[in-house]
């Protein structure tokens, strides 16, 4: 016998005739418009950095990141002159690693959370290229955020790998206080634009 | 018929680390001779719990959320058969590789002999009960594998050679303090002039461990959810060492547990809204990874699901205790616990500790291996409340010390007891006997004399009420 035989005959077993409840009560919220400046509230309050309503390549120059890792359907428009930009055509993880910074798009952010979720798309690329670098430049349009949890998951496909982001990367393991900077980018940096026209 | 394929079973003896080494009154005692412990300990546990209760004070349908999470939780343990062959359809379609483990045993097996096929002798891992509670770092040890722990916290623990006391943050018992004097003792290349600022010791860390998530070509992880409809697998964390360890090797596995399946995409809005607030007090953790099966082109090319019973259906058998299998594993219930909050992790012998762990451990186990621990409680409620599923752990608990074997002597007194009291003359006449012990002291005699050892004897009234009201 297959263990998956075994396991599926003993849950059987164990189980007997318990039958699943009637229905699942979603008396929680949904369906709401999302506030824009909350947000930026949110964001800010996990040590993100929000740039509102500025031009995008003038935003990244002033950062200064050298190299600028990008995916390779990221916006020409949003490239700064004179900064050395390095499209992602498979960059090795040495490589990516001692990028100055990394630019993308983002799929969906929260409001409610003060999140932004990547799915792989060619504007946000490998999940590589905005994890090894240390600083990370995220553009997120008006009309791509929501206001809570599950007004995004109605706009993701969850056949593409996803990774939620909410903050620079942090911990709570030493004395449960929230540290930001461990292994993923410890700065973050979100331009929020106009919806497309 | 399927009876025949094998009634549920408990966690095997022997391997893992779902038992302790002394009862749990014997631990506890030692734990609460360490004040450092509980100062540590205290200190935690009151911000948590601080963090925690004003980021769910935010949302005015929590209460409705946790009734969906309830709900859904037992939805899936009623399907879970047809649940799990649809997640290994989906994920097998996906391009992943799914694998069933009845027990640790079975699950080490599985994923040594993964690990060996890769020809490579170094696994990245991240933070995961269920490989904690099969014991397969041991495992892989033992077949000269190294699994390196990346989670900070587990990290501490790896490195202080000591054991995990919570279930969000192995190291809680630890202060900054001692974290940094654990660094400068085993961490290979640290920077002599370590402080103890929490931001120092979290960089330590990022030094520490970057060449190693570069390098390392397998990963070994848990999931925290699991959604059939879809194949997709989730982790939520916090440092960015799981995404490290889902992205940059070649090879991924998962050990999840069966009881971590969510039945559909859509179902995912209530846990991802419960389970951060209620573990590390955060509106949302810092990352949440998802995939379904491969990506070509992006993270790990092969991937593979270990599905872990290891007692679990054995839980699934109890109508009562089934319930427990609906934990998501926030450790909410541990930061709100009296008990725990003294005695800390370590002295529940598992690696669930706190009001879960005492419902969870004994049903994994049998509870003649974990006799003690549905008694380390004081019965509050608190856990109850605080649980984001719902899982009503007070109820759990009387009901598992009722299966505990109990001494012959407990036996005759409770049952000469029933029988006094089902009997009206007796019960008057032992009324006004136990006028008598208002002479005795307030101890018991052996073998009573355990209940009185913290306890004194209320004083019987002078006049039993059965006499007064005759006077009347």
């Amino acid at each position: 016998m297959s263990s998956k035989d075994l396991m599926l005959g003993r849950i059987r077993a164990a189980l007997g005739d318990t039958a699943p409840p009637a229905g699942i009560p979603r008396d929680y919220r949904g369906d709401r418009v999302a506030d824009l400046d909350l947000l930026v509230h949110r964001l800010e309050d996990y040590r993100a950095v929000v740039h509102r309503g500025v031009p995008i390549a003038e935003t990244v120059a002033a950062l200064a990141p050298a190299p600028l890792v990008v995916p390779p359907g990221i916006d020409p428009a949003w490239l700064p002159d004179g900064v050395k930009v390095l499209p992602d055509e498979g960059l090795s993880a040495d490589t990516l690693a001692v990028a100055g910074g990394v630019l993308t798009a983002a799929t969906v952010a929260v409001a409610e959370t003060g999140t932004i979720v990547l799915d792989g798309s060619p504007d946000q690329g490998r999940r590589i290229i905005s994890l090894l670098p240390d600083l990370h430049i995220c553009v997120v349009r008006a009309d791509q955020v929501v206001a809570s949890v599950p007004e995004a998951l109605t706009r993701l496909d969850p056949g593409r790998p996803l990774t939620w982001i909410s903050g620079p990367s942090a911990t709570s393991d030493i004395e449960l206080n929230r540290v930001e900077g461990v292994h993923g980018p410890r700065r973050l940096h979100v331009i929020l634009t106009e919806a497309l026209s | 018929m399927t009876t025949f394929l094998g009634m549920p079973t408990t966690a095997p003896r022997g391997v893992g680390n779902l038992r302790g080494d002394e009862p749990f009154p014997a631990a506890a005692r030692k734990a609460l001779g360490n004040a450092q412990l509980r100062r540590n300990l205290g200190h935690a546990t009151t911000t948590i719990r601080a963090k925690s209760g004003a980021v769910i004070g935010e949302l005015p349908d929590w209460q409705e959320l946790r009734t969906a999470g309830s709900a859904l939780k037992a939805d899936t343990m009623a399907r879970l058969p047809e649940l799990l062959v649809q997640l290994e359809e989906k994920v097998t379609a996906a391009g992943g590789v799914v694998h069933w483990a009845a027990d640790a045993n079975e699950a080490n097996r599985i994923v040594t002999e993964l690990v060996q096929a890769t020809g490579h002798d170094r696994v990245i891992k991240v933070k995961s009960m269920a490989t904690q509670e099969i014991g397969l770092n041991e495992a892989l040890e033992a077949a000269g594998i190294e699994p390196v722990e990346t989670d900070l916290a587990e990290l501490i623990v790896q490195l202080g050679h000591d054991k995990p006391s919570h279930i969000l943050v192995p190291a809680i018992h630890r202060n900054r303090a001692e974290i940094r004097e654990i660094f400068l003792r085993e961490m290979p290349g640290v920077d002599p002039a370590l402080t103890d600022e929490p931001v120092i010791l979290a960089g330590a860390a990022r030094r520490y461990l970057r060449e190693t998530f570069l390098s390392t070509k397998v990963a070994v992880s848990g999931a925290n959810f699991a959604i059939a409809e879809t194949g997709t697998l989730a982790v939520l964390e916090s440092e960015g060492n799981g995404r490290m360890c889902l992205t940059l090797p070649e090879t991924l596995i998962t050990v999840m547990g069966i009881e971590k399946l969510v039945p559909t995409w859509q179902d995912l809005e209530v846990f991802l809204q419960l389970l951060p607030r209620a573990s590390t007090g955060e509106r949302m953790n810092p990352y949440t990874s998802m995939w379904t099966g491969v990506t070509p082109g992006d993270g790990p090319q092969n991937f593979h699901l270990v599905l872990l019973d290891n007692g679990r259906s054995a839980v699934l058998a109890d109508e009562v205790g089934r319930q427990a299998l609906h934990c998501i594993r926030c450790s909410a219930c541990l930061n709100v616990c009296p008990v725990y909050e003294r005695t800390g992790g370590h002295a529940y012998g598992s690696v669930y500790p706190g009001p879960i762990g005492a419902v969870l451990s004994p049903q994994l186990t049998g509870v003649e291996d974990n006799a003690s621990l549905p008694y380390a409680s004081s019965l509050c409620g608190a856990c109850f409340d605080a649980c984001p599923v719902k899982i009503d752990i007070p109820s759990i608990l009387v009901h598992l010390r009722n299966e505990v074997p109990h001494p012959r002597a407990e036996q005759a007194v409770m049952a000469s007891a029933a029988y006094t009291m089902d009997h009206p003359k007796l019960y008057a006449a032992a009324q006004h006997a136990a006028k008598l012990s208002r002479f005795s002291g307030r101890r018991l005699p052996p073998p009573f004399n355990g209940w009185t050892a913290s306890r004194d004897l209320p004083e019987p009234p002078p006049e039993t009420f059965r006499d007064w009201w005759a006077k009347r």
